[in-house]
Formats: C-alpha cells, structure tokens, sequence
C-alpha cells in the first residue's frame, strides 16, 4: 500500500506539472501580444497593460512566468479579472451552488446507472437489457448543448413541470433538472461500465462458489458481485468529473446557475482572458488533485493492489 | 440444523438417475450429460473420470444445483439424495441442502475465492447465513476450520485475502469452507489439477484424511488417473455426458470392460514399457452439438463393429456384480 | 500426442468446453477476421441505421441545394420568429433567416470540422502510438507520459482555452482554430488504441518471422503490425468523428468555435436558446439535427466495434 501511495504520488507530481504546464503554455504561447488576447476585442489601458504584465510577469522568461503563475495558483491568489473584481473571490461565492449542482447529478446518475446497470447484466440479452444498451447509446452521444436547451424547452417551458432557469441561490428543487441533465452526461457510460462489469463477475468462478455456499441469490449479488464490479465504477468518478465540469459550463448557462461554469461562460463571451485563465486553472487543479483521490481510493478497495 | 422433510436415513446417501443436462446456446444445444448414473455410499470415494467436455463437471453442477441457467437446462433425470429428489425442491429448501449436505470445492481455487473479501469473512459468512451466527462466533468457527486444515497460524492467517496464500493453502482454505457445516457428501472438482505434484499428494492426504473423520461421501472428479488409483473406492468412466463404464477401482486397473477405458489406460507412459511406442487414442472428443449415432465412442474404437455404429447406444450391460459397462464387445475387451 | 495431452497433462477447465465452439473450419469454408466482422455487420440493424444517417448528413454537407433552394443568408428583421411559409417548412429565426435553410448548410461546417479535425487526431495519433508500441523502451515511456499528460488536462476546458488563443482576430470565422484546437487535443485514445495494439501483435509469431526474414522496421509496421492493429484505430476515429462534431457545437455555443456570420447548430442553438420560449422551432431543429449526426457517426463506431469484438457483447 505505501509503496503504491508512493509511486502514484510521484507520477501524480509529473502529471500535475506537465498538465499544469501545457494549459499555461495553451493560453500564452505563441501570442504576438498576450495582453491583447487576454483582454480581447476591447482596447486597453496604459495601466491595464501595465498591471497585466506585472500580474503575468510578461517581461520574464516563460518558465519563470510558469512558476509565478503556479506559485499564484497554490497560493490561492488567482488574480483579477477585468472587470476588477477578484477572481479568488468570485470562484468563492460560485463554487457552492456548482458543487451542490455536481453532487446531485453524480448522485442521481450513480443510483440510477448502478440499479439499471446490475438488472441489465442480469438479465443479459432480455428486453430490458437491449432497451438499455439503444438508450444509453443515443444518451452517449448527445452532446450537452443538445440536451440541456431541449430539456429546458421541453420540460421547464412546455410541460412546466420544472422552472425553467434558477437564478441566485437557487433551491434543490430548481436546481433537479439542471441536475438531470448534467447527469446524463456521466450518465450512460457509468451503466456501461456497470453492466459490463457486473456480467463479467457473474461469470467468475466466486460466484460459483458463493452459489455452492448456499448463499441467496440476492446475497451473492449484493455482497459477492456488486462489490467487485464497483472497482471499475469508482475509477469512473475521475473522468466524470472532468464531464460534468464541462458540462455545467453549458447547464449552468442555459438555466442562468450564477455558478462556476456561469462565470466561465460569461468570462469567455465578454472575452475576460484574466478569468478565463483563473477559473480554467483552478478547474484544472481541482479535476487533477479528485483524480489522486480517486487512484488512492481504488487502492483501498481493491486489495490485490493494496498489498502490491 | 434444519429438518428436509422427506429424508429417509436407509436410502442411498446419494443417486443420481439418468441424469440430462442440455446447453441451449446460439450455436445450437449441446447434450454435455445424456444420462448419467452413479450412487455413493458413506465414507466412499467416488471417482468421475474422464476427458475434458465430457461432461463431468457440468454433472457435479447439476447435483449442487448451481448451473448456470440459461443456458443449462437439466432436461431428465433425478439427484435422490437419502430418497428425496433434489432436482424437485423449491429453490428455498435446495439452498439449505447446500453446504449443509452437500458441498463441493473447485479447481482453481484462487479464482473460486472472492478476491476482495478476507478468507475470514468467506468461511465465517457460511456460519452466518446457514447457522445464523454472530460475526464474533463466526470469526472464531473459521480460525478453528482453517486449524483443522492445518493452515499454520490459522489466527493470523485468517484476516488475511486470498491472493496472499499460496496455490496449496488456498486450496486447504477452500476446503475448510466446503466442510464448515459437516455435509455427508462433500464434491471435489479437479481439487489438485492446479497444484505442484508434492501439494497435490498433500492435499488428497488432507481430503482422505478428513473423509475418513466424517464418514463422509467423496465424488473426486478428475482426468487424471494416477490420482485416482490411490485414492477412489470406485471409478465411473464417462464419455460424452455418459458413464460408460462403472467398477470397483481394481477391476478397472485389472480388467477394463470398456475400449475407452481400455483406451486411457495404455495411454499413460509407464517406465516399464520405455522405448516402446505409446499408445494414444485416435481422433478428438466429439463435439457435444453433434454426438455420433451409436456408441459415442465408436468412431475411435478399435473394437467398433457396425451395430456400434447405429442406435440405440449400447446399454449399460453388467458385467459383473456392481460393475456395467455400455460396449456391446464388452466381452472381447474383457478378454484382451 | 493431442490426445494424451487432452487427458492428462494440460487440461483446460471444463468451463471451457462446455460452450459449444462453432466448429466453422470443418464445415464452412475459413473466413478471415474481417469476412466474419463483414457478416455481422450486415446482421446489425443499429449499423444500417449509422449508415443511412451517416449518407444523409454527408449529402446535406456536399450538395445543400439536393434539400433546399433557399439561401441560409436570405434574412429579413421583418420575418422575425414568423412561422413556416413555403420552403421554409421550419420557421423563420430571431434575424429572420430560414431555419430550414440553415440547419441544412449547417451540416458542411460540422462535418468538415469533424473530419479535418480528426485526420489530423488520427496521424498523430498513429505516429505517436505506433513509435511508442514498436520503439518501446524509452521512447515509449517518454510517449506514455506525455498521453497521460494530455489525458490529465480537462478535454473542453483546454478546448476553450486553446481555441480562443487560435482565433483571437475578430474578423476569422474560427473554423481553422476549431480544427486544430480539436486535432492537437484528441489524438490521445487513437495513440493509446494503436499502442496497444502495436504491442500485442508485435509478440506474435508472424511478426517474429517477418524479423527472422529480415525486414527492417518500416517495412515490419506497414507490412505486418499495420494491418492487424487497424480495425481497433478506425473504431476509435468513427466515434472520435461524432464526438468531435459534438465539442464543435459546443465550443460555437459557448462562443470559442465558429464566429461571426459561420453557419453553424452549436451557434444557431446558442441562439435559439434565449428565445425558446417565443419561438421553439430554431432551437428545436438545429439540436435535432446535431443531436443525430453526432448519435450516427458512434452508433457507426459502436457497431463495428461489436462485430470485430464479439466477446463483448
């Protein structure tokens, strides 16, 4: 076990610079003048032009603009955006009704993809099963920016079983079917993976044995089965993650969530590069420390690895 | 322990009757057993020899009622076991037949175990689902089975997972689990295939050994004959999803009645024949979607003459007292 | 000596055997991997489906005029959110234009991006996986490290980013720093896909022959591992397509993709979206169309991974 800590730890710090280092380089490199294209269309300041340099240490080398920039991140100072508020401040007020956003979706997708996923590995080949497989396919492919104004036309205008957009500090309720959509961008692929996995571990030769133990069928499901199949369910949450990210930057700006991805999007069509950048990067910190998290928490359910 | 209403304590501890297992597959349905039939009677070692696909795992399944359905399908026959008919017992009641009565341990046990459950936890649950026990009680019931298998430091050992024991004391743990409720008829599949030779001398010791504690019924499935020479009482020979041939174990090494049985026999090298051209059998096993008319064995039988080579199969002649055999010639085996 | 081995020494689990192998060699005659994929792809409805869908988009992408005479561009302020009236069986949209008209000539810039992009994915890709599953060693541990890398970032947040960056002159449609954006970002699971499949068939025995003749490396990739690590890598690009033409829609909606006066779905739906509830048509069509031609081309993808992986189903 410490020896896996150990190892994931250090190419953890790899993963973290080199990722860290390509998204810097995405949003500076190769710029004839980057403080144009971090303020956009807009003509700027003497004074802007002056704090910008000074915020992104444009007169330096770039890796030491790397290492201010990352020094900033650690540190939580993530600069100002243009419109001069601070950007450490704005992700603070955003994040919780994001977070309470993301936690529902992943919720609801996990228990719904987890139950559907273990009935259609049961029943493999059935009605219910090739029902699933077509809903999931086409779920897989829409894009969230087809399903989000759609399931907002449908059900929050025409239906009016929901209200169509939130606004500030929204309820739970409010916040369902923003929720519902975002979770069926994870959705699919996690009863994918259950459904797949739960039929392997049917077919594995401890089922056999649990089954000749004289244990239920329920028992050998619930607490033979579903236990092995959930390893590769857990290492989903690392890429959902990323997912939903992308994901609330279109829900949150269809149903009007002053949210993380609210501010982003706004960020990107008023063209605030500094915002841009900082939400982005924090973003990215964040998506990378979950995915650490998720690396260790296999470890601890997946013994085999435990005592590598 | 729970009553089974019905047992009959003079009955035969096990039967099997014509017993039918079907695979209904995409490719069309396989005969894997076309009347299989056997008996066993306490502290007796029953061993099911025979070929891989030839159906004897699938009839240790059916017995333990744990085939996959779809796409096994028992289509006839009956498992009497001390008179009552498992194959007609509500699923309730042949779940507590199960390790209870009747246990079974498998080849590989690495993959016979749960890989993320501790072997404590695997041995402890039959306790606590069959006898209701607490986890304390549980716990200490399995530290004294994997004692009685001789895991050394059974109580260190105990919270330990599968894949940190080597292939042999896996197996004495699969073991300690088939016999934590002390069934009368305990199902060896292939118990020793995956093992070393000197483990698997040990671990048959430790069955034999614990078989004779018990009085317990032993069905020793497996392809291999050296194993079987030692240990079984007496031998079914099956081939094709049938017992072809069935005798004490010393009529079969002595005299076997039927050419596949005759067959496998030469076909093992032994040092006093060195130099001498081994004696194989012809052909490959058939395919189970498409079984020969006739004897099953006759495309490969050098002793096959043509009513061999058309229906009915032969029936299981008796050669002898408790002793069949399913060859028409058994006669002209027998004299060889 | 097969038989003795059967019985004694190197039995498989009886498991096996009991599914019945579809004893094809003796009775049909022997078909390649390719043959047998070819026949269950003609089984699949799903794949007849893909591929009708698939026809159809690329029509509407190269003749727009095959399914209507009227001109995106056509637009009117005084024909605001008016509803269907003659060739424009859709509706008018909030500037006026024919919602019909535009969501047909939206198809051209998707699927050019779609393709651009993931030509451009796929080369790199088979560069990279196909130096680091051949090379190995060094060479492929740099590589490896690298696609975990790209594979650590979040795929739209880079996209976002990088395609602002690409396009910052307000007057460019987008449709070149699209391309790249997507092109330079997903070549990651195609490189990964090849890797693998490089290092699974270098270790077969055809190769080591084709080694022992005395072909040189080039010739071994293209000649030998090429071929039989192809199927997986065109799996991956039909999906990769679909989802390419999906984050197009998504980085037009979100103002970083196609600009300006580009037709694009992601840029009529982001909008129609405002609107929706004055006028649901310009909304409902672009999505409807982007929503089938991104399902087409995975559905395409996902058929034909099935029938050359028929294990997993």
């Amino acid at each position: 076990m410490f020896r896996y800590i150990v190892r994931r730890l250090l190419q953890m710090v790899l993963t973290f610079f080199g990722a860290t280092f390509v998204v810097f380089a995405l949003m500076f490199a190769n710029q004839d003048d980057p403080l144009q294209a971090l303020a956009g269309e807009r003509p700027i300041t003497e004074s802007q032009r002056q704090a910008l340099t000074e915020r992104y240490h444009l007169d330096e080398p770039f890796i030491a603009q790397y290492w201010h920039y990352m020094k900033g991140m650690l540190t939580g100072d993530f600069g100002q955006s243009l419109t001069g508020r601070q950007i450490g401040d704005m992700l603070e007020a955003a994040w919780p009704v994001t977070f309470r956003l993301a936690l529902l979706a992943a919720v609801i997708a996990a228990v719904i993809a987890i139950v559907a996923g273990v009935a259609s590995a049961i029943r493999r080949g059935g009605t219910f099963d090739n029902v699933t497989l077509v809903f999931t396919l086409i779920l897989l492919s829409m894009p969230i920016v087809v399903i989000a104004p759609l399931a907002q036309l449908l059900f929050g205008i025409q239906l009016g079983w929901f209200p169509p957009t939130s606004g500030a500090d929204p309820s739970m309720w409010a916040l369902l079917l923003p929720a519902l959509v975002l979770a069926s961008s994870v959705f699919a692929t996690q009863l994918r993976v259950t459904r797949t996995s739960v039929a392997e571990n049917l077919r594995a030769d401890y089922v056999r044995t649990a089954k000749a133990k004289g244990l239920a069928f329920r028992r050998v499901i619930s607490v033979h089965v579903l236990r092995n199949s959930l390893i590769p369910v857990i290492t989903l949450i690392g890429v959902d993650l990323g997912n939903l990210m992308a994901g609330a930057i279109v829900t949150e700006g269809v149903f009007n969530i002053p949210g993380v991805g609210f501010n982003l999007a706004r960020g990107i069509r008023t063209e605030d590069g500094p915002l841009v950048v900082g939400f982005v990067s924090a973003l990215v910190i964040i998506f990378l420390i979950v995915n650490l998290l998720v690396d260790l928490l296999y470890a601890a359910l997946d013994p085999r690895i435990r005592y590598e | 322990m729970d009553v089974l209403p019905g047992v009959d304590p003079r009955a035969p501890l096990l039967e099997v009757t014509d017993l039918h297992v079907e695979f209904r597959t995409q490719y069309g349905v396989a005969k894997a057993v076309n009347g299989a039939n056997f008996w066993l009677s306490p502290g007796e070692t029953l061993a099911i020899l025979g070929e891989s696909g030839c159906g004897k795992s699938v009839t240790a399944q059916a017995i333990m009622g744990i085939l996959d359905s779809p796409p096994g399908f028992i289509t006839k026959g009956e498992v009497r076991y001390r008179g009552i008919d498992l194959l007609t017992l509500p699923e309730e009641q042949r779940r507590k037949v199960r390790a209870n009565r009747i246990a079974m341990i498998f080849q590989d046990a690495l993959s016979a175990l749960n890989p993320v459950y501790t072997v404590g936890f695997q041995l402890a649950e039959v306790f606590r689902i069959h006898r209701g026990m607490s986890r304390g009680d549980a716990k200490k019931k399995a530290v004294e089975l994997l004692d009685q298998v001789k895991i050394p430091a059974a109580k260190a050992r105990v919270s330990d997972y599968p894949h940190q024991f080597s292939g042999g004391m896996r197996q004495r743990v699969m073991i300690a689990m088939a016999l934590a409720l002390d069934p009368e008829v305990l199902i060896a599949d292939e118990p020793t295939t995956a093992l070393d030779v000197t483990v698997q001398a040990q671990i048959m010791g430790l069955l034999a050994e614990l078989q004779q504690q018990r009085n317990m019924g032993l069905i020793l499935i497996t392809h291999d004959m050296g194993v079987v020479a030692d240990v079984a009482d007496r031998i079914s020979v099956m081939y094709a999803g049938k017992v072809v041939e069935e005798a004490a174990v010393y009529d079969i090494y002595s005299r076997p009645a039927h050419p596949y049985t005759r067959a496998l026999l030469e076909s093992i090298p032994r040092l006093d024949m060195k130099g001498q051209q081994l004696n194989v059998i012809r052909g490959l096993p058939p395919a189970l979607t498409d079984v020969p008319r006739g004897c099953a064995f006759n495309p490969r039988c050098r002793y096959a003459k043509d009513p061999c080579r058309q229906d009915p199969a032969p029936p299981a002649y008796a050669v002898a007292p408790h002793r069949t055999a399913r060859c028409h010639f058994f006669r002209e085996v027998l004299g060889d | 000596m097969s038989d003795l081995n059967s019985v004694t020494a190197a039995e498989a689990p009886d498991q096996m055997s009991m599914q019945p192998r579809p004893r094809r060699g003796k009775q049909d005659k022997p078909r390649s991997l390719a043959g047998d994929a070819w026949n269950d792809l003609r089984k699949s409805k799903i794949f007849w489906v893909a591929i009708v869908l698939v026809v159809v988009v690329l029509l509407m992408a190269a003749w727009p005029t095959l399914f209507t005479s009227a001109d995106p561009r056509d637009c009117a302020l005084s024909r605001k959110f008016a509803g269907p009236s003659g060739g424009a069986i859709f509706g008018y949209d909030f500037q006026g234009c024919d919602v019909y008209a535009k969501t047909i000539y939206g198809a051209r810039n998707s699927i050019i991006v779609g393709m651009v992009s993931t030509a451009i994915a796929g080369v790199i890709g088979m560069v990279v996986g196909l130096s680091a599953g051949f090379f190995g060693g060094s060479v492929d541990a740099v590589l490896s490290r690298f696609i975990d890398i790209m594979l650590a970032i979040p795929f739209l947040l880079a996209g976002i980013v990088l395609s602002s960056r690409l396009s910052a002159d307000p007057n460019d449609d987008g449709l070149i720093a699209v391309i790249l954006t997507l092109g330079l970002l997903t070549w990651t699971t195609g490189a990964r896909v090849m890797r693998s499949a490089v290092i699974s068939s270098k270790n077969q025995d055809y190769v080591a022959a084709g080694r022992m003749l005395g072909a040189g490396p080039g010739r071994l990739m293209l000649r030998h591992i090429l071929p039989n690590s192809i199927a997986a890598f065109i799996v991956v690009l039909t999906i990769l397509l679909g989802v390419n033409i999906g984050v197009e829609a998504t980085l037009s909606f979100l103002g970083v993709g196609l600009k300006g006066d580009a037709i694009s779905w992601g840029i009529a739906i982001s909008e129609a979206t405002g609107t929706a509830r004055v006028a649901a048509a310009p909304l409902v069509w672009p999505a409807t169309f982007l929503g089938l031609t991104v399902l087409a081309f995975i559905m395409l993808g996902d058929a034909i991974r099935d029938a050359f992986d028929p294990k997993l189903r």
